[in-house]
């Protein structure tokens, strides 16, 4: 991630920071219409889960190219609590939290790639890739 | 960001601006309550057209809002919610279920005036 943009996630606001840039940078890479809002979607549930469960951390954004496709690379750090049991939070409707529990699960499902890193005290990242047509 | 809450007869219209934080939606479900008793209002419509993204937690959000209204004996009709969110939330699996919704402000109108009736 040489060229990525970072955004802060601190409070509430930065969600919607996140989100913006994200379009900027999908409008870059060549998407448009409904998938601006499914990527737009996706940061906002990494974001929130980064406030929920770690309080801070940042999302790393970047236009990234593979064989001739353009696409954005999104990326969700942070140093939290660390995710337990990944598999489980990756079930629909299963959460630690008072939410829903489709967040991951669903953002998963708005992505191209999705994945995961996790070590308990240490911390999470949260990879996702979306190709664009 | 405040959510301007109007009062038109016996309903309220609650218009959101911007993406809106936990106080904010925590503030409009309280205003929301406390008006339906001030106003004795039969039912509300929430605009949410000006919402880029409806994500899980908006979802359980507006689902508390809903259920708020429904236990202080007021009807709620969700409306504007864009074509691109409905797309994103249907790919997340998120629903309104048990949620009335409408496609903008004059449909959502109309379909209170019908919901109250039924309900006199």
């Amino acid at each position: 991630m040489s060229n990525a943009t970072g955004v802060p996630i601190n409070h509430e606001g930065d969600i919607i920071s996140a989100r913006q840039l994200g379009r900027e940078l999908s409008i870059e890479a060549g998407f448009s219409g409904s998938d601006l809002t499914l990527i737009a979607t996706a940061i906002s549930e990494v974001a929130r889960n980064i406030l929920t469960y770690a309080k801070r951390g940042e999302i790393l954004l970047e236009v990234v190219h593979l064989q001739g496709r353009n696409g954005i690379a999104i990326i969700a750090k942070d140093e939290g609590p660390g995710i337990l049991n990944i598999e489980l939070a990756m079930k629909d409707g299963y959460s630690t939290g008072k939410s829903l529990g489709l967040g991951l699960p669903g953002a998963k499902r708005l992505m191209d790639e999705f994945d995961i890193a996790s070590t308990a005290g240490i911390g999470t990242t949260i990879t996702m890739k979306k190709w664009a047509p | 960001m405040r959510v301007p809450i109007l009062k038109q007869g016996s309903f309220l219209i609650a218009t959101v601006q911007e993406a809106l934080n936990d106080q904010d939606l925590h503030r409009l479900q309280n205003e929301l309550s406390e008006k339906i008793g001030r106003f004795r209002s039969r039912g509300v419509i929430l605009d949410v057209t000006a919402l880029d993204v409806i994500d899980s937690f908006a979802t359980r959000t507006l689902c508390s809002i809903a259920d708020t209204t429904q236990l202080r004996g007021a009807k709620l009709v969700i409306v504007g919610i864009q074509p691109d969110v409905a797309f994103a939330m249907v790919q997340m699996g998120l629903t309104l279920k048990g949620t009335e919704t409408a496609l903008d402000l004059e449909e959502g109108l109309e379909l209170l005036t019908l919901k109250t009736q039924e309900s006199h």
